[in-house]
């Protein structure tokens, strides 16, 4: 098992999540969090007091999939999620040692 | 304003109306007084909504305390003190003591001339003493030490909020007889206060965070602009209601309050379109604030059109005067200098370029050595109240400093935020 973790421009979760149904990817958590990367950050004016906030909202996605659909997931969150303009995000996929399904107790990829 | 008339009808003018010339009490007037009262009790809260929106979440309740704390305490001193030093008998400079603790203040007799009993005067009179001080707090934000502010404030309203109050509307005070114009407080409140918290900012330095480069980010603009609507309806009842009668003067003063809110608003929108390219909802709030700032001196003396031009002034002014504490270094926090200060002179000196005797009879006399005069007057008001606020404000602030030992909070509780550090509570907890 892998665990598919990409960070995205929150504005398009609704597409990432259309094509992971498509998938008929059986789960998913999404985190909204703050991150920095080649793409400035966004600038504040209050006042005429002008802020750069580095840290931009981003979401964070988190699928576990047995390792063979994990080509087949990632290419499409990049799809979904790729608008060509700096600040798209990234993907990293991580081996998986275990999985549990709490209800159950099945474990392995049958608890996915 | 209140003191005023009572000058005009002692020196025998004719402002007076026959309820005034009779000395008796004038239900409709106290009413309305009543009401205004009220109106300008509501401008506290809704200044501690205005500025507690515009700091870091960290530090949203000890901001808005910082305006809540003032209906406790202001109310408490005006009672014991302040009152009686702004408008027991005068010497010029301060006045009497007589009415100490509420001596000698009357819930059926009027105070002087007026035609509303004297406790409301003492209660209308109050509500502008508690307001006055907060508008401070929007300098020494997101860094006091508390119980550094509880003096201060105490100390500064009496000894600076009430001897000005008497110099300008007790009708023995010096620059009331000198004949300077200030309506509803332009010089009094807002200048007086705009000046402190530029001492203020300069007494206590800069914010850590600024100094880290940190952005410091408002926590709810939403707030602010709620703030500044509440804040536009008490100031009817702040400047009509200075007029102290539900009268000609009082229309005069509601009309030219309306019409001065206005355009500050658009002008500051105005002028930040023009600056940055994006006109902002906190502009707004802050334009319509230096609007009502800028037409409360001259809100009984000036027609409509006199209250549009120095709504829209001040609005582009002080858009412009909030940029300046950038380039000199001082910390004002939530830009008390700009808007209150600046707002509050060229209001106060605007007051003597537009006063009207279409507005108001008792300008032919305010004129009666020329306008030239008459803005100079305004003028010396200005420029005496603001050096003696600002050193008055000094002095307080390196005697709490001493008493308090320092007038920060400590470097950690800044850091983590006053809320939890100085009052063990957060705003906050989603």
């Amino acid at each position: 098992m892998v665990k598919i973790e990409a960070m995205i421009r929150p504005q398009r979760l609704e597409e990432v999540e259309a094509a992971l149904r498509e998938l008929s990817v059986g789960g998913m958590t999404v985190t909204e969090v703050r991150g920095m990367g080649q793409q400035r950050g966004v600038t504040h004016t209050y006042r005429g007091s002008t802020y750069t906030v580095n840290l931009v909202p981003k979401l964070k996605l988190e699928i576990v999939v047995p390792e063979e659909r994990a080509e087949e997931v990632v290419d499409a969150i990049v799809q979904a999620a790729r608008t060509g303009e700096v600040g798209d995000g990234k993907v990293f996929v991580i081996p998986v040692d275990a999985a549990v399904r709490i209800r159950t107790g099945e474990r392995g990829p049958a608890a996915l | 304003m209140a003191a005023f008339r009572f000058g005009l009808a002692l020196a025998g003018l004719t402002l007076c109306s026959p309820a005034l010339a009779q000395g008796g009490i004038d239900k409709a007037d106290t009413a309305w007084i009543a009401v205004s009262t009220i109106l300008v009790l509501l401008m506290t809260p809704a200044l501690a909504l205005f500025y507690a929106g515009m700091v870091r979440r960290q530090n949203v309740l000890s901001t808005m305390l910082h305006s809540f704390m003032l209906m406790g305490i202001g109310s408490i001193v005006w009672l014991g003190l302040g009152f009686t030093l702004a408008f027991g008998k005068s010497n010029g400079w301060l006045g009497g003591f007589e009415h100490v603790l509420g001596q000698n203040l009357s819930g059926s007799a009027p105070y002087g001339s007026q035609t509303i009993p004297s406790l409301l005067f003492f209660l209308f009179q109050m509500m502008f003493a508690v307001i006055t001080p907060a508008l401070i707090s929007g300098a020494v934000a997101e860094r006091m030490k508390f119980g550094a502010y509880v003096v201060f404030v105490t100390l500064w309203l009496l000894l600076v909020y009430s001897p000005v109050a008497g110099w300008v509307w007790n009708s023995d005070g010096w620059l009331f007889k000198l004949g300077t114009l200030d309506f509803a407080g332009g010089t009094v409140v807002h200048l007086a206060s705009g000046v402190a918290a530029l001492a203020a900012s300069v007494a206590l330095g800069r914010r850590r965070a600024l100094s880290h480069g940190e952005p410091i980010l408002p926590n709810n603009l939403t707030m602010t602009l709620l703030g500044a609507g509440l804040l536009w309806i008490g100031w009817i009842g702040f400047n009509a209601g200075s007029a102290l009668a539900i009268d000609g003067i009082s229309m005069v003063a509601f009309t030219a309050t309306q019409i001065g809110a206005a355009p500050g608003m658009l002008g500051w929108l105005v002028c930040e379109k023009v600056r940055t390219g994006k006109p902002t909802a906190l502009g707004a709030a802050s334009g319509l604030v230096a609007g009502l700032v800028g037409v409360t001196p001259a809100a009984g003396f000036v027609t409509a059109s006199g209250g549009l031009a120095i709504g829209f002034l001040a609005g582009v002014a002080c858009c412009i005067a909030v940029t300046w504490k950038n380039r000199l270094g001082y910390d004002d926090a939530l830009d008390v200098v700009g808007v209150h200060g600046v707002g509050g002179a060229l209001g106060a000196v605007l007051t003597g370029v537009f006063a009207s005797p279409l507005a108001n009879p008792a300008v032919n006399d305010a004129l009666a050595k020329g306008r030239a005069s008459l803005i100079l007057t305004q003028a010396i008001g200005v420029v005496t109240v603001g050096v003696y606020s600002f050193l008055l404000t000094l002095g307080i602030l390196k005697v709490v400093g001493a008493l308090a030992g320092g007038l920060r909070a400590e470097a950690e509780a800044e850091d983590t935020g006053l809320d939890l550090a100085l009052h063990g509570e957060s705003g906050y907890n989603l």
